[in-house]
């Protein structure tokens, strides 16, 4: 009986669209590569290699951890909860940015005459 | 019964099984809320680190950047065939399913086998936990020594939970033929978020500290 349910398991989502799903995130992350090495400045690189991480991350969660095809209860449960929770850890920036100040960079290019 | 199958109809019905996945299907996506919390807290730690020091961006093209996507691309075929593991147990074909898996596993055993080359480079360049070596301290002055500590901190628990999968997926893989579909399919959960996690450790750790001379 078990193994006559196990045949009948719900499962959607077809391999055409996984193996598309692949090809984009392989597509975002040679353009990750290509973007290390094109001279941005790091604020600018930061935010589109997250943008592309984030995307990545939900193509992943929602295809193939078959996420979007879960009941919406526990898509709700999972999801704000986590972005929250990630989202908090960044208050300890200002104190990294104010700690930047206080640290001894190297020396001064042109040392000025007091 | 009428009233729990009307009451499991709508999305915000609840009824007896609020979330339609088993209990160990669920306790893994509560394992994984854990441990992506774990991750963010490792990076986030990184981050603010490097917001407040003068960092090395030491990474030449090749071996790190190389490697580093060479086992991007290995990661990601391997989540691919996780998907066709899954796929293949959830039509009913078991021994199909154990094939996809043993890939799975082999894939990640190749990750693990090209990233600890990429480290023993790193490691005979100098670089030590607490420590970096002489001729980047030089390049890059005042620059933090921790930064061979969240580097080898960070891809070293992102290498032991690809080492933890594969040995999950070779358990599994053994048991295909007793397990159920939902076993196989939380395995895959597991392997996918392993997945996942690389895909924000290889930017912030590879690609923004990528050497633009080498």
């Amino acid at each position: 009986m078990s193994a006559h349910a196990d045949t009948q398991e719900h499962f959607a989502g077809s391999n055409k669209l996984f193996f598309s799903i692949w090809f984009w995130l392989l597509l975002l992350t040679g353009f990750e590569v290509f973007l290390g090495y094109v001279q941005l400045p790091v604020v600018y690189m930061l935010v589109i290699l997250m943008g592309a991480s984030i995307i990545k991350a939900a193509l992943i969660v929602a295809y193939f951890m078959h996420l979007r095809f879960e009941r919406l209860n526990l898509i709700l449960t999972i999801v704000p909860a986590l972005v929250i929770c990630i989202c908090l850890l960044m208050v300890f920036f200002p104190d990294s940015f104010r700690a930047k100040q206080l640290r001894y960079s190297g020396p001064s290019p042109a040392p000025e005459s007091r | 019964m009428a009233t729990e199958a009307e009451a499991l109809a709508g999305d915000w019905g609840g009824g007896v099984h609020p979330y339609r996945v088993g209990h160990r299907k669920l306790g893994m996506w509560l394992f994984i809320m854990s441990d992506s919390l774990t991750f963010s807290a490792l990076l986030m730690g990184y981050a603010y680190l490097r917001a407040s020091n003068v960092w090395p961006t030491p990474f030449k093209f090749y071996p790190s950047i190389v490697f580093s996507s060479v086992m991007t691309l290995v990661l990601l075929s391997s989540s691919l065939t996780m998907v066709m593991a899954v796929s293949a147990s959830a039509h009913g074909k078991k021994s199909s399913a154990q094939k996809w898996i043993i890939a799975t596993a082999l894939l990640g055993a190749t990750f693990i086998i090209l990233h600890s080359i990429e480290w023993s480079h790193l490691l005979s360049e100098g670089l030590k936990p607490f420590q970096l070596p002489a001729e980047w301290a030089e390049r890059w002055p005042g620059s933090t020594p921790l930064f061979g500590a969240t580097f080898f901190g960070i891809t070293g628990m992102h290498m032991f939970h690809v080492f933890t999968g594969c040995i999950y997926l070779f358990v599994v893989a053994a048991r295909v033929k007793k397990l159920k579909h939902e076993d196989i399919e939380i395995s895959g959960l597991y392997w996918h978020f392993v997945d996942l996690v690389w895909m924000f450790v290889f930017p912030m750790i590879y690609l923004l500290s990528i050497d633009p001379k080498k």
